[in-house]
């Protein structure tokens, strides 16, 4: 290591390290060291010093070597991760990185049979997921990234179209592609209704609300047991039809093709679905942000106040953005409804709206790539947690690596936002060019709500 | 037509009327900003309202163009020559907020919100701290102004999507026409640059050129000199002389810079404390002993020694440090 | 009537702790003009760092109820302001004079980062306390056709709301007497202004978080004390309605975030009590909901004026 080392650094790192160690201590004092569990008779207190030793060490540990190699040093180590990539490879690999996801997304589930052959239905479920983040992400975009309008209640709109379908489907059987535009439609409609007395509200005001809308969705879900079975949710949602072809074991898609019976077709055949849904949006998302009305929404994001001085109807505007960000998501819903064949009001909390609006700012606001990538990091990511069983031999037994999902994907989303503010991809491509084409740096464009 | 102030009578903005303020009131709670203030702007004329700073002239603005609702007070702009007045109070009882008269319609802004103001009654602004749309390219922002127009051509969108040539040719139309403007604001070297990177002066020209582009019949200009060095305001007085002579746009402004003032300026209006204290042209406003102990803050009959002492041939107002160029964003 | 004051009873208590939550988000709000989304997650770790010193306390043989009672307060205070200061120096701090979507969702990180490692650290099951103050006094005690009814006020009511009262009291005299409350004021007008004039405007802010914890801390143990059930997730639930108080108080004033809590735990218990336990949130959502649509700077704040 040729870090230049400056006078003082160790003993500066060893104090940064033991005061973070010390803060450690003092947090973990009553999680780590004690334990509290329902015994008999009442609460027994459990000690662990063990653990809050070990949590102390590698405190102390981690962020000393962090101060010796990267934080304080002129030279940190992790200098020489980030690549500079000069302008016109950058431009370069933003052209053709668009393409080239497309060609791998519309092949996926093939490169997947040919290359795990054994566990293609495992990947092809993980990427159907993927994917329906990905819409989800899109259409949230509308409103967050394009039109400034800060949404904490996407879920909302998820929730409507999934259980419009589910609702459909149950008491007038109609099917997956007919109640598909109905749900959109729906979900827009509530987007209005839920949208029109709220949107001259500002910033957090608005998400708050959002919030509160999402969440006054979920209660009633919940217990109008009546119409939507309340906790029980709704099951039997029916699975979508290929031209009326069903993927059943006789006289389906199977046996009309020739082809043996293999659920993955199934699988297949959702994962076609969700991609074309997706894809849809991404296309009318980027058609709109060229035409009168998407410059009116980026408008409204940089300042709504000169809008409605070059006579824009800022109400309009926004409920647009709003209703058709929530036809997405409710287009959305509709999937993850025959796609789980069964619903329930637990799918559709405030942490699912987190998540989808932790794609879109860490992805990079308005950016439709960084969508894609921050959902394949973010989803994928704690999907992988999934599949470090070999952790339990290291750890032993009681050791459950999936209860960390959640844990990291936060940790994750406070580190993303601190390393990159405005998103991994963080530049605002022009609606309309005079001569030339310049990206716009994102230290320029505005959030949104007069800031 | 009553107009109580008309200090000396008949002059040619009285008669060929485009924006009258009429009775103007202006209160936030006890606090009373413009105090029944009637004045009127003269159709292709370039008006000034000026005064000391507090005096309310950007309270006007703002009732003019809609951001504020007037507690008192009649405002009306007239698309047709003449003073129409049987039309305006006919309106005036209907509770409407403008008449049928295709391209001679009169409007009473005070009754209509913020952007229809600008949509219909043809009335653009531009703001003291600028407000451009920073992270959007000049071309864009000079877009978002021809929204109205080409929200129709693309068929509110539908037809946008499947890229009709109807809306293929009002988009083209409507880029040529912002680069017009950019070429007469001299900013067509960085039409694809965004607003926010544009120099202090620049970004000034851009908001009128972006104001222009909703082809306005009053462009109300809230100090667009403010923080411009000599030459840029030079090119400021051509710029405007252009707009009012090629385009027969009324420009009604706020200035604190009285050369540009008494330079360009048909006809003055000076306010102080919410009240109209004078109203003539730039010549008769600058003699006026009112307005000079207005900016002096002496009394009346002591303005003449007083100017004396200081030999100043110009008033001027108060000097806007040069902020910098990150206007819009804040 | 009885059953009437008896809610009202129940209602204040509820509110008041509703209340101390609440003044964490308006003070944070008031200087940074942030929602702090980890708040009412402070709020719960407050609550398990309370549950885990009463039990030790009384495991190594502390017999005297108020002693406990005090010493547990107090640590849950101490410990508590400590992830308070932390939540700030995480997701705040590294992103001052970013833009402001950044904090906002860092501080759902913290949140989410919160709630699970206390799932993980302490178990998702509920941890139940026994009620440990009992007793209490009959105000009034009326006959009906069904039998008796009577009006109480049990011992812990009492020391919910002296306790937030004295606390209120003690906050508001810092705020309005001390050079820190004279900083935050000045934090809260005009950042940049108050660091040229000398004001530690980190320090200002990461206080103003201890602070936030701490009452919240109280709150936590308050809860524990009067439900005698807790789990990870109560502070989601406890955080939106604790917001819902400040705004309807008015953000940014201190007297408004207490009267708002007083209101939202009135409304939630009076709705619960005579019409529908099951949508008592959704109550409290759509007053949340109709305050800020229809009076956005609440019962006491101070209106904002769009600036042209």
């Amino acid at each position: 290591m040729s870090a230049a080392v400056k006078p003082g650094l160790v003993a500066d790192s060893v104090k940064d390290a033991a005061i973070a160690a010390l803060l450690v201590a003092v947090l973990g004092f009553f999680f780590f060291a004690l334990r509290t569990d329902i015994g008999t008779g009442g609460l027994d207190l459990t000690y662990r010093w063990g653990l809050w030793f070990i949590a102390i060490a590698i405190a102390f540990g981690g962020r000393l070597l962090l101060n010796l190699f990267v934080f304080k040093t002129a030279k940190p180590i992790t200098g020489g991760m980030s690549i500079s990539i000069p302008e016109g490879v950058k431009s370069g690999i933003g052209r053709v990185l668009g393409p080239v996801l497309l060609l791998i997304a519309l092949t996926l589930p093939f490169i997947v049979m040919a290359v795990y052959p054994d566990r293609d239905r495992q990947f092809i479920d993980l990427a159907i997921l993927i994917m329906t983040y990905v819409m989800l992400g899109w259409g949230l975009n509308i409103v967050v990234g394009l039109a400034g309008l800060l949404d904490l209640g996407y879920v909302a709109f998820y929730a409507v179209g999934a259980y419009s379908f589910a609702l459909l489907a149950q008491y007038f059987q109609i099917g997956f592609w007919t109640a598909l535009p109905l749900a959109g439609l729906l979900a827009a409609v509530w987007g209005i209704i839920l949208g029109y007395p709220v949107l001259r509200l500002r910033g957090d005001y608005l998400a708050i609300v959002t919030l509160a809308f999402g969440e006054i969705i979920r209660v009633v879900l919940l217990n109008w047991y009546e119409f939507t079975g309340g906790p029980d949710g709704i099951s039997g949602i029916p699975k979508p039809s290929f031209f009326g072809l069903d993927f059943s074991r006789t006289g389906g898609f199977a046996e009309f093709f020739g082809l043996d019976y293999d659920s993955i077709h199934r699988f297949i055949y959702l994962y076609y679905i969700i991609l074309i849904l997706a894809l849809i949006t991404n296309f009318v998302t980027l058609r709109l942000r060229k035409l009168p009305i998407g410059r009116a929404w980026e408008a409204l994001r940089e300042d709504e106040i000169a809008c409605r001085s070059l006579g824009i109807n800022t109400t309009n505007t926004k409920l647009t953005a709003f209703s058709i960000g929530a036809m997405f998501g409710g287009l959305a819903g509709s999937f993850f409804a025959t796609r789980q064949g069964f619903i329930s009001p637990e799918s559709f909390t405030f942490l699912e709206s987190a998540i989808i609006l932790a794609i879109v700012v860490l992805g990079g606001l308005g950016s439709q790539i960084g969508v894609v990538i921050a959902s394949v990091v973010m989803i994928g990511g704690i999907e992988i947690l999934r599949n470090l069983g070999f952790l339990k031999e290291i750890f032993g037994p009681d050791f459950e690596p999936t209860q960390y999902r959640m844990l990291i994907f936060g940790l994750a989303m406070v580190l993303i936002m601190v390393w990159k503010p405005r998103g991994i991809i963080s530049s605002r491509n022009p609606s309309a060019v005079y001569k030339e084409r310049k990206k716009i740096s994102s230290d320029m464009v505005a959030q949104g709500e007069g800031h | 037509m009553e107009n109580a102030m008309k200090t000396p009578p008949a002059q040619t903005w009285d008669d060929n009327v485009v924006l009258s303020v009429e009775h103007l009131t202006m209160r936030f709670g006890g606090l009373i900003a413009v105090n029944d203030l009637s004045f009127n702007v003269g159709r292709g004329d370039i008006t000034a309202l000026i005064g000391p700073n507090g005096a309310g002239k950007t309270t006007v603005f703002n009732c003019v163009t809609g951001f504020y609702k007037p507690t008192e007070g009649r405002i009306v702009m007239r698309h047709g020559a003449g003073l129409q007045a049987d039309k305006i109070e006919a309106l005036t009882r209907t509770g409407r907020q403008f008449n049928d008269d295709g391209d001679d319609r009169v409007f009473l802004l005070e009754r209509m919100p913020d952007f229809e103001i600008s949509k219909r009654a043809k009335v653009a602004r531009t703001f003291q701290n600028i407000r451009l749309f920073g992270g959007m390219t000049a071309l864009e922002n000079l877009l978002v102004a021809q929204h109205n127009p080409l929200m129709l051509a693309s068929s509110m969108t539908i037809g946008g999507i499947f890229n009709l040539p109807g809306y293929r040719k009002a988009r083209a139309e409507a880029i040529d026409f912002a680069a017009y403007w950019l070429e007469k604001t001299g900013l067509i070297d960085r039409a694809d640059d965004p607003a926010a990177d544009l120099p202090y002066g620049d970004q000034r020209r851009l908001e009128i050129a972006r104001a222009m582009c909703t082809k306005p019949h009053l462009l109300c200009l809230d100090e667009p000199a403010a923080g411009l060095n000599p030459r840029e305001s030079t090119e400021l007085n051509n710029l405007l002389q252009y707009i009012r002579k090629d385009h027969g746009t009324s420009i009604l402004l706020i200035e604190h810079d009285m050369g540009v003032v008494m330079e360009i300026s048909d006809h003055v209006v000076v306010l102080d404390y919410g009240q109209k204290i004078s109203d003539g042209t730039a010549d008769q406003v600058k003699n006026d002993p009112k307005v000079i102990s207005a900016y002096l803050g002496v009394d009346e009959d002591e303005v003449a020694a007083v100017e004396e002492s200081i030999d100043m041939p110009v008033i001027h107002g108060k000097t806007k440090p040069a902020e910098n160029g990150e206007g819009g964003q804040s | 009537m009885e059953y009437f004051l008896q809610q009202l009873i129940n209602g204040l208590t509820l509110g008041s702790i509703y209340g101390l939550i609440a003044i964490g988000y308006t003070m944070v709000y008031g200087i940074i003009g942030m929602i702090n989304f980890a708040h009412g997650d402070i709020f719960m770790v407050g609550s398990f760092i309370a549950l885990a010193t009463f039990l030790a306390l009384v495991a190594i043989g502390i017999s005297a109820l108020p002693l406990i009672l005090f010493i547990t307060l107090l640590v849950a205070m101490l410990f508590t302001s400590a992830w308070g200061w932390t939540v700030e120096r995480l997701a705040y701090r590294p992103l001052r004079g970013s833009f402001r979507l950044a904090p906002l969702i860092t501080a759902i990180g913290m949140s989410i980062v919160l709630q699970n490692f206390v799932q993980i650290t302490q178990g998702a099951r509920v941890k139940p306390l026994p009620p440990q103050i009992q007793g209490g006094v009959t105000l009034i005690e009326g006959v009906t056709e069904n039998g008796t009814i009577a009006v109480q006020l049990s011992y812990m009511q009492m020391i919910i709301i002296a306790t937030t009262l004295a606390l209120m009291i003690g906050f508001s005299l810092l705020i309005s007497k001390t050079s820190l409350g004279r900083s935050q004021r000045a934090c809260e007008q005009d950042q940049k202004m108050a660091a040229l004039l000398g004001v530690n405007v980190d320090r200002t802010i990461s206080l103003t978080f201890v602070m936030g914890a701490a009452l919240a801390a109280v709150a936590g143990f308050m809860f524990l004390l009067l439900y005698g059930v807790i789990d990870f997730y109560i502070g989601f639930l406890a955080g939106v309605k604790a917001f819902t108080a400040a705004v309807l108080g008015g953000i940014g004033s201190l007297p408004g975030a207490m009267l708002g809590g007083l209101l939202i735990g009135l409304i939630e218990v009076f709705w619960s009590g005579y019409f529908s336990v099951e949508y008592k949130d959704v109550a409290a959502f759509s007053i949340l909901v109709i305050v800020l649509i229809f009076m956005p700077s609440g019962l006491l704040g101070k209106p904002e004026v769009e600036k042209v």
